[in-house]
């Protein structure tokens, strides 16, 4: 027994360590409109995409009678079984996270009529038609990505500018083309050096790689890069700072993560597009099909902060607003690929 | 699991069989329930019910149709996974590798699905479960004859190979064969033919309500099969024989005259070949196309199971279950109580280490005292 107890003894304590980073979710109720919401690979925590989505959810939640209940899948069938027990256990609206989930969100949303199902980043496919249960959120990145394209092409002192993907893919194109385009429309005369850190989903976490690009980058004259590689661009930005370079963030504001050297970010607004999508169930005026987040739906932007306030000046923020406007009035054509 | 008898001798042939029979069946079970107990201090250590949480946990796996159909649907990988890491210990061999190799014999599933639109189901079906096994057999003959010829480490080239394969079949899917105009790193869906069937549809027919929804389907069924080939190879023909001599006494196997090296790269090839079976579930029963990356740890996690196991076939098979169960229960638990994910990956950890070394010490104190405590044979082959 003693032996046991010496086994025993350690787990209990260890568990004890862990035991604080956890606030309770909801209680059992039977009205209440309940939202649940299931993570991508990397989940709660991720300071990026998850995160962006479960900000969302946790305002909605603090706005309007909300209950809600989140996790990540362990194995990968437990995404589509997952979704199943969301719906069988009554919830109003469930919500994916990320593009993985379009495979099953297509089939559960079919033997589930009721229930209302929205999918960030959803993966849709040529003329697909999606049932009224089920929104796709997906993003005009190149909108975003046009804008601190702008803001590159009038900042750049030596006339070239970088773009460092993560995975070689055409969400990612997005980023490039609408990066590309804006970089060319405030400065035509502008030169653009575009690198890929791979073809797999790994190319989006994998600082070193990330580096080793940019640093060949900056080597070449190009004074600022754009990142679109999630973890990887943490090693672009780790690059900007060491060569007293420039360098511009993704999806969530990361401004901070190198001050003086972060120029902007390109900020994807997935917490307002989750906003919107339980809103919209909450009173009553769901609806399926593709719902798309741009500049003019306030689904993607570029930060400003205190960060890098000093960094941009006026002129350049009256560039990027007209710019801003000017897609908005769809009097400037965004190219996607 | 040996049947009495001159073959049997081999594995047991230090204690009468049915004291025997009795321990290799109470240890583990004595095992599992410590380790439920350890599992419920941990839960009441961070401040939850522990008999909430493993009525949700049981409620998960055991309370409905549905609940049990996931569970023969998560144990069916493993099954496999586990049978090929026990075969190969019986020759000797730690074959690690499953992983790289279930992955290669899914893709080759996948890819001869499709190189194959207009073929009827009597012909697609079989060749797709033989090109599952092949593809597995073929990523494990590699260490096997490393192995075999120059003495390698089987363990290094395993895992060395695990790289290769998730490489391999991550750039293949992307560049090649991904479906066009799609975001999801995966192949075009396979024709109809080759999908093996849902169980649902035959439950139903005898008055078992499990749901059109609930992915299990044949391939379990197969995995019977593989449990029962399994034990049939390895005491009913010659080559299981030899796999089982060579892994007892190598030197003495060679001096009966037995082909060492010939029977390494059999027992390599067979066992990449139950892990390449793990298609006939990934790609023929569930998916029905390669996803990059699908399997978060399926061959890994058959070490465990074969571990559980004591590397018997049938021991396999209960233990998957086992790992079904928790596997079910885990999902229920993350979606329905505050206890952390993270903690229910404790718990399954925990319940691998208190198996395995609690199976250990229940054996030797049900054996009695006529044993003095050195570890036997057989406790080595478990542990």
């Amino acid at each position: 027994m003693r032996k046991l107890t010496l086994l025993v003894l350690p787990l209990v304590l260890l568990s004890l360590v862990g035991a604080g980073c956890r606030q309770s979710t909801p209680s059992q109720g039977t009205d209440a409109f309940k939202v649940g919401m299931v993570f991508d690979v990397g989940g709660k925590g991720d300071k990026s995409f998850n995160d962006s989505a479960y900000r969302g959810l946790l305002r909605i939640a603090d706005d309007f009678e909300i209950e809600h209940t989140e996790f990540e899948p362990g194995q990968d069938a437990d995404r589509e079984t997952g979704l199943r027990k969301l719906a069988q256990a009554g919830f109003d609206v469930i919500i994916g996270v990320g593009f993985l989930f379009s495979d099953s969100m297509r089939s559960v949303s079919a033997d589930y009529p009721d229930v209302r199902f929205a999918c960030v980043d959803f993966d849709v496919r040529q003329d697909e038609v999606l049932p009224d249960n089920l929104a796709g959120l997906v993003f005009r990145e190149e909108e975003g990505s046009f804008l601190v394209g702008v803001v590159a092409g009038l900042k750049s002192e030596t006339g070239r500018v970088g773009f460092i993907g993560g995975m070689d893919v055409p969400l990612i194109h997005r980023f490039e083309a609408g990066f590309i385009a804006g970089a060319k429309h405030a400065n035509p005369a502008v030169s653009v050096t575009v690198g890929y850190a791979g073809s797999t989903p790994q190319a989006f976490a994998d600082p070193a790689k990330g580096k080793e690009l940019a640093m060949l980058q900056y080597g070449r004259g190009v004074d600022i890069i754009y990142h679109a590689s999630g973890n990887t661009g943490i090693g672009v930005i780790e690059a900007a700072r060491e060569t007293g370079n420039f360098a511009i963030g993704v999806d969530s504001n990361q401004n901070y993560m190198a001050p003086g050297h972060v120029l902007t970010s390109m900020v994807k607004r997935v917490d307002n597009a989750v906003y919107a999508v339980i809103l919209a169930a909450y009173e009553n005026r769901f609806e399926g099909g593709l719902r798309e987040f741009g500049l003019a739906e306030d689904g993607v932007s570029y930060a400003m902060d205190d960060y890098n306030a000093g960094l941009i000046s006026d002129a350049i923020v009256e560039a990027v607003e007209a710019a801003k406007a000017g897609i908005i009035a769809q009097e400037i054509d965004v190219p996607r690929e | 699991m040996s049947p009495p008898g001159a073959l049997g001798t081999i594995t047991r042939a230090r204690k009468s069989d049915g004291a025997g029979k009795l321990v290799s069946l109470l240890s583990p079970l004595v095992a599992v329930l410590a380790a439920f107990l350890v599992g419920g201090l941990v839960v009441a250590a961070i401040g939850e019910s522990p008999l909430r949480f493993y009525s949700v946990l049981f409620r998960g796996a055991f309370g409905s149709v549905d609940g049990i159909g996931l569970v023969l649907f998560n144990a069916t990988p493993l099954i496999f996974a586990g049978l090929a890491v026990a075969f190969a210990f019986r020759s000797g061999l730690f074959n690690i590798g499953g992983e790289g190799q279930l992955y290669i014999g899914s893709f080759v599933c996948a890819w001869a699905a499709l190189k194959m639109p207009g073929a009827p189901a009597v012909l697609l079906i079989p060749v797709l479960i033989l090109a599952s096994a092949a593809g597995g057999a073929l990523w494990a003959a590699i260490p096997g004859y490393l192995k075999a010829r120059f003495g390698v480490h089987e363990v290094i080239n395993t895992i060395m190979m695990n790289f290769i394969a998730v490489a391999l079949t991550g750039y293949l899917v992307v560049e090649i064969f991904k479906e066009p105009g799609q975001m999801t790193p995966q192949t075009a869906v396979i024709p109809v033919a080759g999908e093996l069937p849902r169980l649902a549809g035959f439950f139903q027919s005898i008055a078992v309500p499990l749901p059109n929804a609930n992915p299990l389907n044949a391939s379990f069924l197969i995995a019977l099969v593989a449990v029962w080939l399994a034990w049939f190879i390895l005491y009913r023909t010659t080559l299981g024989y030899e796999i089982r001599a060579v892994g007892h006494n190598t030197s003495a196997a060679e001096y009966a005259g037995i082909n060492v090296r010939r029977t390494l790269v059999m027992a390599m090839l067979l066992s990449g070949a139950f892990a390449g079976l793990v298609a006939t579930n990934e790609i023929m029963g569930f998916r029905h196309r390669f996803l990059d990356n699908f399997s978060s740890g399926i061959g890994f996690m058959g070490i465990a199971v074969a571990l559980l196991g004591r590397n018997s076939p049938l021991g396999v098979l209960f233990a998957a279950l086992l790992f079904g169960v928790l596997n079910t229960g885990a999902l229920e638990v993350d979606i329905f109580t505050d206890v952390p994910r993270e903690l229910i990956l404790v718990v399954q950890a925990v319940t691998i280490i208190l198996v395995v070394v609690g199976n250990e010490i229940v054996r030797r104190r049900l054996a009695g005292g006529a044993q003095k405590r050195r570890p036997s044979k057989e406790g080595l082959e478990a542990s």
